[in-house]
């Protein structure tokens, strides 16, 4: 498979590990947050911490899309599905995610509500046109990837004059989580989380371009290195940020330049503007509430805001106590550090929102069984 | 659902729309959100949307480097300071 199968050669793998190994300084960690859900699932699938020299150090970030959304937003969600002749769709990760009084999407669907799973954002919008009588509501999660989608699927909605399509919208951005990070007291002060670096996203920098996180590097003083999916390209990036680190230097570098730029998808980008504008706040899981982190839907498309035509309460509900997501979303624990992984809590009946999605770091750890990094790597 | 592989297009279709071969698997899904795809490109498709195309040059670039250190590992004089 083009693009696919030479970012996956094991020879090169091997070699580029041994350059690693080389270019690590005697004595020195390099602690290295992957931001991205989908680049944890790559360094588990592929073994890539084994690969890596004691020195290095991968921490797992909030990049999975699913594993942030808190539990009031599913709620919320539910809230809405509960309204007589709604249909709620939404992409098929989120259904399993554990909600309060323990139900989930999936399981009020099993009790008779009309929840469905659909691919993409263009589906939510057949389904509003098959289904004229009922009103059909777009549960909207995810980073900067899936938030262009459903910024048009809202422009065609209005462009069709469909009367029967909402969008809940729970949109979130990678700057402001990447900030709450690194101004977190446990990397700030305590230094319980070292952290020297970034992988950067892959996807969500295909949207936002590589200048958004020139900020961090410049005013936090840690290199970022945006990376592809592909097992090479993490590792490449791996070998970028133990060169930046040797050198004392601090910014951004593009291992991904043949899918992204520094500006990015700028006609996503507009589109995003027209729809979207910041809220105040924003809970996310594990990070607790984060100053103009997520999206909502403008006035000017209010028309088509769940939240605005069915009255969405704003709770805040506490995740289960023995669930570490939240702290393993911070890079402070790793899913073998909860006591339920892989005993009470599995893919199958996952308890928290870690095990739901393959990006999540605990369903990665289940799935590929590297429990190399249980000793602290 | 960031998981993606590269998509080539192999149908241009009204609407904005694609046919892509995904590995095999054909699909069709929105160029609404990319400018200038022609037939033949690869595109980084997700939730059924063509975010990027691909820059073959930029790829090649990418792997001449991993190349390139596979080469400096075999002949470990030849590093350049
Ligand atoms: S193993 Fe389950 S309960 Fe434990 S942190 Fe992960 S998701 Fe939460």
């Amino acid at each position: 498979m083009k693009y696919v199968d030479e970012f996956r050669d094991g020879t090169l793998a091997r070699n580029l590990a041994r350059t690693i190994a080389a270019a690590v300084e005697a004595g020195r960690r390099y602690n290295l947050m992957e931001f991205c859900g989908g680049h944890t699932h790559a360094i588990s699938r592929y073994g890539i911490a084994d690969l890596l020299p004691e020195a290095v150090r991968l921490v797992h970030g909030p990049g999975c899309p699913v594993c942030v959304l808190p539990i009031g937003r599913i709620d919320g969600a539910i809230h809405i599905a509960r309204k007589p002749g709604v249909i709620l769709c939404t992409y098929g990760d989120v259904l399993r995610v554990p909600a309060s009084k323990r139900t989930s999407l999936i399981k009020e669907k099993a009790n008779g509500l009309d929840i469905r799973m659909v691919y993409s954002t263009l589906d939510a919008l057949k389904l509003a046109q098959d289904n004229p009588s009922r009103m059909v509501v777009f549960f909207a999660i995810g980073f900067e990837t899936t938030t262009p989608p459903t910024a048009l699927a809202i422009k065609m909605a209005e462009a069709g004059g469909l009367a029967n399509f909402l969008v809940y919208a729970n949109h979130v951005l990678t700057p402001a989580a990447i900030q709450n990070i690194l101004e977190s007291p446990e990397v700030r002060e305590l230094g319980t989380v070292p952290l020297d670096g970034f992988i950067g996203p892959s996807h969500v920098s295909t949207v936002i371009g590589t200048r958004p996180y020139e900020f961090f590097a410049e005013e936090y003083q840690k290199p970022v290195v945006i990376a592809g999916f592909e097992p090479l390209d993490v590792m490449q990036a791996i070998l970028m940020l133990v060169r930046q680190l040797n050198t004392g230097r601090f910014v951004v570098e593009n291992e991904f330049s043949r899918a992204v730029s520094r500006d990015g998808n700028t006609k996503a980008q507009a589109l995003v503007a027209e729809v979207f504008e910041l809220r105040r706040v924003f809970e996310w899981r594990g990070l607790g509430l984060v100053p103009y982190s997520a999206l909502k839907i403008k006035e000017t498309y209010g028309r088509f805001d769940a939240e605005r035509h069915f009255d969405v309460p704003e709770v805040w509900v506490a995740d289960s106590p023995a669930c570490e997501c939240g702290a393993i979303l911070r890079g402070r624990r790793r899913p073998v550090d909860c006591k339920l992984f892989g005993t009470t809590c599995t893919p199958d009946e996952p308890m928290g929102s870690c095990m739901v999605s393959a990006e999540g770091a605990c369903a990665a750890y289940w799935t590929y069984g590297r429990f190399r990094s249980m000793g602290g790597g | 659902m960031c998981l993606a592989i590269p998509a080539k297009v192999i149908e241009l279709l009204p609407d904005d729309m694609a046919r892509v071969d995904l590995d095999g698997v054909t699909k069709e899904v929105s160029l609404g959100l990319v400018e200038d795809v022609a037939l033949g490109d690869y595109v980084i498709v997700h939730v059924g949307f063509a975010l990027s195309k691909l820059d073959p040059e930029e790829a090649a670039i990418t792997l001449a480097l991993f190349a390139e250190i596979f080469e400096s590992l075999r002949e470990p004089v030849a590093v350049t300071p």
